[in-house]
């Protein structure tokens, strides 16, 4: 099964499991979804509850916090990140912001999707990895699924949530193949994962750069290094014990992730690294990010600007190099 | 202004008359008060005062039923007191005390009571709008009767939400009722400084939407035209809008000189007090004599002072609980 296929057989669990899930957003019935995630869903469950929407991503997410607010549990597929900017304001001032300016009298069940990343040739307006500024907000949850089985469980979880989750769905994962128990139980969308086991350095990411990092520990086990891998699953709320305990275990970090790293979350990282895990270092926490530039159109130019395995591996052959 | 004709002596018993003239002085006299409780540092941050628009907020609520949502500015005292939030909980909100009705969460601009489905003061301007257009899609969805109103400015008719919330609305014919209340000044910049069109009923043609404009200084005119649009909303025929043309006559927040605007047209409103204007009829009419009057202010003035007596003696949140009300329980 695909990533792709996952997020609808989800998305199609929870429509026959509770009657307040519906699914709105630009293009997700009639034409099947932007990327094909909601084909054949419009047949399936009718235009009340798979609702096409306008252009207005201001007011159908926002539209989404009413619904929620009203007793449903909404699904509002953005398109990508970068049309989410139009309903920031929703997301910042009202979603989560609700639960607590009401003295939580109100909470928001809304789970918010949207595509996310570059590596398709999309250029400047298409490519945007802007999960680190969610993550910067105290209200909502923060999910960036990496695997079919999470891409999965997490939003089974995200529905069940009562409050507003947002999933990151990075572009490049939808034709990822591999296993997924449909029986499967909603993923714990609370801690991250060590999805490879090292001793010698701690790589840690999430989403559409889980694959580059796994293709560096690859590399960096032929040349005799044990690295452990984490992918972080969720970025609000982080799962700290599970960094710490590894680097406790490896003394060195390398955080890789796709956005710009001024400001990036992999600074967050490296900040609660420092914090948190100090004495345990043996040498700086090292990142991995995209070039500071809007994402370009050409293909050779577009690989320059993104995270590579060599950077990877090299970075974390340089925490190692430091200390001999 | 006024845009509809009421009958000389509207068919209105003395009861009601005197209660739409008492939910009016209450919102004022709460006002007066709670400007008092400003300048004395009892009440900071935002204070935005209704002093002026009385009529629009409690002549609108006269058509809505417990079962219907509200969604209201940052201007909403009006709002919340003429829905049934008692003044005792909105002073101790603005004190920031834990009894208020956010808890001291929200102070002035953020009003919520769940039990009164009133979905609270949104002070981004517009930003209420596609909330109560999702509210309304969750009761359509439920096949519930409820409609939701929706109060908003004349400023806001410039955000995109407006134009957004209004064609979605139609678009999927939900039970919105949007009430602009047009005080012709988006802060400090007058409507004909920031709209093209300064006849705000008229911008719901381009999207279907029916619409009425009404004189804002008259509760009667407003309770009638609100009942028939919220009629036709209720019968299913869509959102509606009505445009209220009012006057705010205090400036837009106390920290506001008010320097826009000149003295001479704000005596000229103030010759439209809506409460003014009432009582004079009423007393025409032989529905209110001076001792119903006495009578009435010294109910209002007590349940004013009830309110201050209340939010002073009212205990303080615990900073302890500061992260509490941000997210629920976490699910496994």
């Amino acid at each position: 099964m695909t990533y792709r296929e996952a997020v609808r057989a989800a998305l199609r669990k929870a429509l026959q499991s509770d009657p307040r899930v519906f699914l709105m957003g630009e293009d997700v019935g009639r034409y099947g979804g932007a990327f094909a995630v909601s084909h054949g869903l419009l047949e399936e469950f009718g235009p009340e509850r798979i609702r096409d929407t306008p252009l207005s991503e201001s007011t159908f997410l926002g539209a989404g916090i009413g619904a929620a607010l009203g007793g449903m549990r909404p699904i509002v597929e953005i398109m990508t990140v970068n049309f989410s900017l139009l309903a920031m304001d929703q997301i910042l001032n009202n979603a989560a912001t609700l639960r607590h300016m009401s003295g939580g009298q109100f909470h928001i069940p809304l789970v918010v999707r949207m595509a996310t990343g570059g590596g398709r040739q999309m250029a400047a307006q298409h490519s945007n990895s802007l999960e680190g500024w969610y993550a910067h907000i105290p209200g909502i949850k923060v999910l960036t699924p990496a695997t079919v089985s999470d891409a999965y469980g997490m939003l089974l979880a995200a529905i069940r949530d009562p409050d507003p989750v947002f999933l990151f769905e990075h572009a490049t994962l939808y034709p990822l193949e591999g296993e997924l128990d449909e029986a499967a139980e909603p993923a714990d969308i609370t801690r991250a994962a060590v999805v490879r086991s090292g001793k010698d350095v701690t790589l840690i990411t999430y989403g559409g750069t889980l694959g580059k990092t796994m293709q560096a520990a690859d590399h960096l086990a032929k040349q005799g290094i044990e690295a452990e891998v984490i992918d972080l699953r969720s970025l609000r709320p982080l799962d700290n014990p599970t960094i710490m305990n590894s680097v406790a275990k490896t003394h060195r970090a390398v955080v890789v992730g796709e956005a710009w790293r001024t400001g990036s979350f992999a600074a967050e990282v490296s900040a609660q690294i420092m914090e948190c895990a100090f004495d345990d270092l043996d040498a700086p926490v090292a990142r991995v990010c995209s070039a500071e530039v809007p994402m370009p159109y050409a293909k050779h130019l577009e690989q320059a600007a993104l995270p590579k395995v060599e950077e990877i591996t090299s970075a974390a052959q340089g925490t190692i190099s430091r200390h001999g | 202004m006024a845009v509809n004709t009421m009958p000389e002596r509207p068919l209105l018993n003395r009861e009601h008359a005197q209660f739409l003239l008492r939910e009016m002085l209450r919102i004022r006299r709460f006002e007066e008060k709670s400007a008092e409780m400003y300048s004395l540092q009892k009440i900071h941050g935002f204070l935005h005062l209704y002093i002026g628009e009385e009529a629009v907020g409690v002549g609108a609520m006269q058509a809505f039923t417990p079962d219907d949502a509200i969604v209201a500015t940052y201007r909403e005292h009006g709002h919340a007191l003429a829905r049934g939030l008692p003044a005792t909980v909105l002073m101790a909100e603005m004190f920031g005390k834990a009894t208020g009705c956010s808890h001291g969460h929200g102070g002035s601009m953020h009003f919520f009571d769940a039990s009164r489905r009133f979905y609270g003061g949104y002070a981004i301007v517009g930003g209420g709008l596609p909330i109560a257009v999702g509210l309304a899609l969750a009761d359509k969805l439920q096949n519930r009767q409820a409609i939701t109103a929706c109060y908003f400015g004349d400023g806001a008719v410039a955000e995109g939400e407006f134009h957004e919330s209004l064609n979605l609305a139609a678009l999927w014919k939900l039970p919105v009722l949007f009430l602009c209340e047009n005080n012709l000044y988006a802060m400090g910049t007058a409507l004909a400084r920031h709209q093209a069109q300064t006849n705000i009923s008229l911008k719901t043609g381009g999207y279907g939407v029916a619409s009425n404009a009404v004189d804002g200084m008259d509760v009667l005119a407003v309770e009638t035209a609100t009942k028939l649009a919220a009629d036709s909303v209720r019968s299913g025929n869509g959102p509606f809008l009505l445009e209220f043309r009012t006057y705010r006559f205090r400036a837009h927040s106390m920290s506001d000189p008010d320097l826009y605007r000149t003295k001479e047209e704000i005596e000229e409103w103030k010759k439209r007090d809506p409460i003014s204007l009432f009582q004079i009829r009423l007393r025409e009419w032989g529905m209110l004599t001076e001792s119903d009057l006495a009578r009435v202010e010294a109910e209002v003035s007590a349940e004013i002072e009830e309110a201050v007596r209340f939010a002073e003696v009212s205990p303080w949140e615990p900073a302890e609980n500061l992260l509490n009300d941000v997210q629920g329980r976490a699910t496994p």
